[in-house]
């Protein structure tokens, strides 16, 4: 019969001593984390407070930086965004419920798979070269808010096809029986069965993909360059800034008063993205409730 | 009535179909896209600069005279601040998954996971505001005071704390498809939790595992703003991450600030460049997907 002191080379003392070792090694990375997470909002709140007021986000940018604002980058990351869902929203949709509903097991659909999980994985960056060769240069489009909102939508494409093929796929199949049995065409199938049940894992989706494209910064300084705007674009050929690049600017100025700006934009935008990703979430829960009825 | 109606929505079918077709297809145009346009530009580059003088010059100075086009410090600063992300987030992170998946309790995790959430989703300019503004003066004034301003220690170490909720939750979905039948079995020997996480679980989990390492490096050779802001503008070999360096990607960024002309050589290097970096991380995706499914074993 085999003993524990065969099976364990130490004794039981040694080995609990190296559990307890273990554990707290564990717990502190935990710790790491939440710590970095805590000092770094605090950093960024008491550095960033003073400077909120509504001249931040009502003023153009200036060099006094009293006087300085968000207006015109504020305007440009609605405007991009606008634009931005109006591109990804259907052909995202599209090619999730194509892969979900229509594509049978071929080395087409493969390769389309794997596609779409590299191209999460490429370098921001390498999107904004994209967009600079192919928007901004060969189809002409100039450092416009199209060329910017075409690029970004490039880049959040696999974020939103990944997130609604889920969906999709969690709609249960007796659903889509029920209804062909009932005579339905697989195109009312999709329409008034499934994509009325999938739609709030959809909608998450989409507003964890705009909420990545408002914080992306490296694609749109390649598109858009460094631009001193102090007027708000008035149509998507006009030449935009958004905010992480007016707060990157900030940033980057060694005055004291300015990195306070930038900490008062970064506070911006995190509520912004805080209070879309508390939507997101919050939708995924009261649709989890629904199913549960 | 209801024949023609059927014949409609049959031909409406296949248009819909089509359509939803040529959507799925946008994301193989895409990859083709960023290859031509890469290779294309990038071709500019090369007819006038070998692409062996690119990829073992050691000296990168691109704008200023006497120009010299060697990438190789702009490699050495890229990996310079990816090793001091990667020797911050792998420990962290693993160490997170295996309290995630073995320890916690759901009501810790419940807290635990949203936190990792939000950390994802801070974006870059954010960590580069920390990182210059918070980790540099904090380490100048206790460690190294002879630390300069912008520093490949402080950005690798923001971007390791970037990285671990990538890590972690990747990890983290690799310990817990282990079955529990395997973990039973240990404790039923005798083992202890700990034994359980690192001798049974953790080698049951390995492929996935290590695909999260590789796909979190491959994060951090690809992050642009943080370094950017953080490390410096200085392409410089060196191995000491006390001074300032500057990666491919905050190269890229540096000169498309300014205001050099489209179509002159020192533009198309971005392009050189950014074929380099697009080829090194999507060789590391590629990387981690097959340790996944040629290594893993599915349970």
């Amino acid at each position: 019969m085999i003993t524990s002191s065969k099976l364990f080379s130490r004794s039981k003392f040694t080995r609990s001593l190296i559990g307890k070792i273990f554990y707290s090694l564990f717990f502190a990375a935990i710790l790491t984390s939440i710590g970095g997470l805590t000092i770094l909002l605090f950093q960024v709140f008491s550095d960033g407070l003073p400077w909120l007021s509504l001249d931040l986000l009502w003023n153009y940018p200036s060099r006094h930086p009293e006087q300085a604002g968000l207006k015109s980058s504020l305007m440009g990351t609605l405007w991009l965004m606008g634009l931005t869902g109006i591109f990804t929203i259907p052909v995202g949709l599209g090619a999730a419920i194509y892969l979900e509903e229509y594509a049978v097991k071929s080395k087409l659909t493969t390769i389309i798979e794997v596609n779409i999980s590299n191209l999460a994985g490429v370098p921001s960056i390498v999107y904004g070269l994209l967009g600079l060769a192919l928007f901004v240069q060969w189809m002409a489009l100039g450092r416009s808010l199209l060329a910017g909102a075409l690029t970004m939508s490039l880049l959040i494409l696999p974020i939103v096809i990944l997130a609604s093929r889920e969906a999709i796929r969690a709609v249960p199949l007796t659903y889509r029986d029920a209804a062909y049995a009932l005579g339905a065409t697989q195109w009312q199938v999709i329409k008034n069965v499934v994509l009325p049940l999938a739609s709030p894992g959809i909608l998450t989706g989409i507003i964890l993909g705009m909420s990545r494209a408002i914080g992306e910064t490296a694609p749109v300084i390649a598109i858009s360059a460094l631009v001193y705007m102090t007027f708000i674009p008035s149509s998507p050929m006009d030449r935009f800034t958004v905010l992480p690049i007016q707060i990157y600017n900030w940033v980057s100025r060694p005055q004291d008063e300015f990195r306070g700006l930038a900490a008062g934009g970064i506070i911006i935008l995190l509520v912004v993205l805080l209070s879309m990703n508390t939507i997101a979430v919050y939708i995924r829960n009261k649709y989890q409730m629904r199913s549960n009825d | 009535m209801q024949e023609r109606y059927k014949n409609r929505s049959k031909i409406g079918g296949k248009i819909v179909k089509w359509i939803f077709f040529s959507c799925a297809l946008v994301s193989i145009l895409t990859t083709i896209g960023i290859i031509f346009s890469l290779l294309l530009q990038a071709w500019g580059f090369f007819s006038e600069v070998s692409v062996f003088e690119f990829l073992s010059g050691t000296r990168w100075t691109p704008i200023l005279k006497p120009r010299s086009y060697g990438v190789l410090p702009l490699v050495s600063g890229t990996l310079l601040v990816t090793v001091i992300a990667a020797l911050v987030a792998l420990p962290i992170g693993l160490a997170t998954a295996i309290f995630l998946s073995e320890y916690a309790a759901d009501k810790i995790r419940r807290i635990v996971k949203p936190i990792l959430e939000i950390l994802a989703g801070v974006p870059t300019v954010v960590y580069g505001y920390f990182a210059l503004t918070f980790i540099t003066p904090t380490l100048q004034d206790w460690l190294f005071p002879d630390m300069l301003v912008f520093n490949a220690m402080s950005a690798g170490i923001v971007m390791g704390l970037m990285i671990v909720p990538m890590v972690s939750s990747l990890s983290e979905d690799a310990m817990i498809s282990v079955p529990k039948s395997l973990r039973e079995g240990a404790y039923a020997l005798g083992a202890t939790r700990v034994e359980v996480a690192l001798k049974i679980v953790v080698p049951a989990a390995l492929s996935g595992i290590v695909a999260s390492f590789i796909l979190g490096i491959s994060r951090a050779i690809g992050e642009t703003m943080l370094v950017t802001i953080a490390a410096g503008a200085t392409p410089r070999m060196t191995f000491n991450p006390l001074e300032s360096i500057q990666t491919m990607t905050a190269y890229i960024v540096q000169l498309s600030l300014g205001e050099t002309p489209h179509g002159s050589l020192e533009y198309n290097t971005i392009f050189a460049v950014g074929l380099l970096l697009f080829a090194i991380t999507l060789v590391m995706n590629i990387l981690g997907q097959f340790v996944v499914t040629k290594w893993g074993v599915r349970y």
